[in-house]
């Protein structure tokens, strides 16, 4: 099976079978990374170009590994998007890119809609590392990805995804995602950082994480960002640690096998303690090396690689 | 020189007038209407201008136009701008005064005034700020842009944050019967606001703009024209509690205006996510919901909405193809305004055509005490000639900009011909050169 996409801008827009046929991808590129020779040829001779207007060491880095392994060619384009410097706008930068012959760009952009824009205006394929508030889609691939590796299954799961929803990207493609898949999603956090509507997504609203703890089989932590402070959308971190980072007192009413997650960078101490972060449920760095296989599994298939029968994980 | 036209219906609501009449002008006056036997038999002496099937209506008056000159003339001009205006049927436009730098003089006033007489072909009056530099800080020579020939007063664009400047522009503009226009928007609300705040902003991760920033500005301008005895228009209202806020203070006597805008009617937030952050759908105040759209068409219904304008905002492609974010609020409109209004509020039976076209003529000028909106005898010969049943898809403009989201969009019903004084300047959908 292949599949029919130019681009990948968000799990909005692919299908239940699409998501598993890319999940089903990565498993044998995963399996590569234990060999000595961590690479294959079925990329060579195309070019990656790497468009990050925001830094971001770890998806970065990830995506630079996963074409390397293919081996693809990379570029790695870092554009500074202060206002004072005021640059070449999207369109131009992405018509310079086209006009290099790249076969794919990753685009990570602060703002949302940007790699939509880009996709429409060139040929290439162009994946969304990241896009504002937008999607993340490669994440949300691989927080898929690294739970059915360890529950063996997605339907029917109990997944908390806690913290700032409304300022994340991460949350938006892990909702699509999950629910595709048909886990039962929860969603915590300060209701000033609950995004308007987002029960039509078909998550429930949580305020008070000891609510659902019983029941939950996963927990994916959300970093938290100082400058929402400043927005006032808490009153300190304090209080926000104390309310929604998870420590081992929240987790004590949890399943013995509830599975941590976090997209990472964390913030120790803040969203997520230390002892929690390094326990036997943590599967943190997983996702980390779980992440490049399934990146690896998006630009094969976007090349037009054929990722083979495709079963259904409804098991 | 002298018109003749014949075999239309003409539909002049402030006369209540609404049957076939043939029409003469002399001397940029309205003489006669009626059946004129007498004057067809003379006929050689006027140019005839055959309306045969279609409608013959007052000129249309745009009471929300940014002509962008001085200052961005590579985005519009006061030439080009009232180009589009007359493509678009309208013979009187309001040039809003958040130009660069803004009208908030006399010498601003006398600029536009003087630019529109040399090079713009139909009536263009002016707006002036409401505040200096729009700045929301103290008042403008109100007085003396006045006497100028201000029509109304606005720091559109922005809303005067500080009631207590907003009071006393209602109290102060009371003297000379000036209407205050008003933004309405709680800027500490919409910060960084890219569209309507609801389910699809949520999807598409934009930061919403909840119509509370609205709502709230609406109501306190209510209030604060209660307490002064100002006069109060409301600018572009997009939601639901709006309308209904203006209902009940019209109920209650409080002297209030408002205008709604043809995309606010026509289109809705779902639009942004199906033309994949397509920035022409962006727009300030923003695209809203189904639910806004059947409140503003009641509102139109029942007669608390009195105006339809355009909000005719040019912006560059350049600004416009930028992430969504970056990208400037506004849409241009004068070219569509009126086939938007006969394709959905007309052809759907929302408004009858007279009611129609009194929102965009008599309507606003009895409100902005203007003389005219009509084609009674001795009032000058504005006229727009409509042709009902033609069919377009939009592509082209007069104006300089073509930020519009209504392109290769199929509407129906179009201006035929513009007159401004006796003087066609527009047939058959194209401008009439000198």
């Amino acid at each position: 099976m292949k599949l029919n996409h130019k681009d990948l801008l968000g799990l909005e827009y692919l299908l239940k079978n699409e998501i598993e046929l890319i999940l089903k991808t990565a498993k044998p590129f995963k399996e590569l990374f234990t060999r000595t020779v961590k690479k294959v040829p079925t990329l060579r001779g195309k070019t990656v170009v790497l468009l990050f207007y925001e830094p971001s060491t770890r998806t970065r880095t990830s995506f630079e590994l996963a074409a390397k392994r293919l081996s693809a060619d990379t570029v790695n384009i870092a554009v500074s998007t202060s206002a004072v410097v005021k640059g070449e706008s999207l369109i131009d930068t992405a018509r310079t890119i086209e006009a290099m012959k790249a076969d794919f760009v990753v685009v990570r952009h602060s703002m949302s809609g940007s790699a939509s824009m880009i996709a429409k205006t060139i040929s290439a394929s162009v994946v969304n590392a990241g896009d504002g508030m937008h999607e993340h889609p490669t994440q949300g691939l691989l927080d898929m990805f690294t739970i059915l590796e360890k529950k063996g299954k997605i339907k029917g799961l109990n997944i908390a995804i806690v913290g700032d929803i409304l300022h994340s990207r991460v949350a938006r493609s892990n909702i699509w995602g999950l629910n595709k898949l048909g886990a039962n999603v929860f969603v915590v956090g300060p209701a000033t950082l609950i995004p308007k509507d987002i029960e039509k997504l078909n998550v429930k609203v949580h305020y008070d994480i000891s609510k659902i703890i019983r029941k939950l089989d996963v927990i994916n932590i959300l970093r938290i960002q100082k400058e929402r402070q400043e927005q006032h959308l808490f009153p300190s971190l304090e209080e926000y640690s104390e309310l929604f980072g998870i420590n081992s007192e929240k987790l004590k009413n949890a399943k013995n096998d509830i599975l941590i997650m976090h997209p990472g960078p964390m913030n120790r101490g803040i969203e997520i303690s230390s002892e929690v972060a390094d326990s036997k449920n943590s599967v943190i760095t997983e996702q980390v090396t779980n992440g490049i296989a399934v990146r690896m599994a998006v630009l094969y298939l976007l090349a037009g690689g054929d990722g083979g029968e495709c079963e259904s994980f409804n098991s | 020189m002298n018109l003749l036209i014949l075999n239309g219906t003409v539909c002049d609501p402030a006369n209540k007038f609404y049957k076939k009449a043939d029409v003469l002008v002399e001397n940029g006056k309205i003489v006669k209407i009626g059946q004129l036997k007498e004057a067809r038999s003379k006929k050689q002496e006027a140019r005839i201008i055959d309306a045969t099937g279609k409608i013959v209506v007052p000129g249309l008056i745009d009471i929300h136009t940014h002509l962008r000159e001085p200052g961005h003339s590579d985005e519009e001009t006061i030439a080009s701008g009232t180009k589009s205006a007359a493509a678009g049927g309208f013979t009187t436009i309001f040039a809003m005064p958040n130009t660069h730098p803004p009208v908030d003089s006399v010498t601003g006033v006398k600029f536009v005034l003087m630019t529109a007489m040399h090079e713009g072909i139909v009536n263009v009056l002016p707006v002036g700020a409401i505040t200096k530099g729009q700045k929301g800080e103290e008042l403008a020579e109100i007085g003396k842009m006045r006497n100028a020939g201000i029509v109304a007063i606005s720091d559109d664009g922005k809303p005067v944050m500080n009631a207590n400047i907003m009071r006393r522009a209602l109290e102060y503009s009371k003297m000379f019967d000036l209407y205050v226009i008003s933004h309405c928007e709680d800027t500490n609300l919409t910060k960084d606001g890219e569209m309507n705040e609801g389910y699809i902003s949520t999807v598409l991760g934009l930061k919403g703009i909840p119509r509370q920033a609205e709502e709230i500005m609406v109501a306190r301008d209510i209030a604060l024209a209660e307490l002064t005895g100002g006069y109060l228009h409301i600018a572009h209202v997009s939601t639901a509690g709006s309308v209904e806020l203006v209902r009940v203070a019209k109920k209650h006597g409080i002297k209030v205006s408002v205008e709604v805008t043809p995309h606010h009617f026509s289109l809705t937030d779902e639009a942004i996510k199906k033309n994949s952050y397509n920035t022409n759908f962006k727009i300030n105040p923003p695209l809203r919901t189904e639910d806004d759209i059947k409140a503003l068409i009641y509102g139109l219904a029942d007669g608390t909405i009195d105006c339809i304008a355009s909000d005719h905002a040019p912006h560059l492609d350049e600004e416009k193809q930028q992430e969504f974010k970056v990208a400037p609020s506004g849409i241009i409109g004068l070219e569509t305004t009126l086939p938007l209004v006969i394709t959905n509020l007309v052809h759907k039976k929302v408004l009858t055509l007279s009611q129609a076209i009194k929102k965009l003529t008599s309507n606003p000028a009895k409100i902005f005490n203007l003389n005219k909106g009509t084609l009674s005898v001795g009032s000058d010969a504005d006229i727009t000639i409509i042709d009902l049943i033609k069919t377009k898809v939009i592509e082209k403009f007069y104006s300089k900009s073509k930020n519009s989201p209504f392109v290769g969009m199929k509407l129906t019903g179009f201006a035929d011909t513009t007159i401004v004084a006796g003087k066609v300047v527009m047939t058959g959908g194209k401008i009439v050169s000198d």
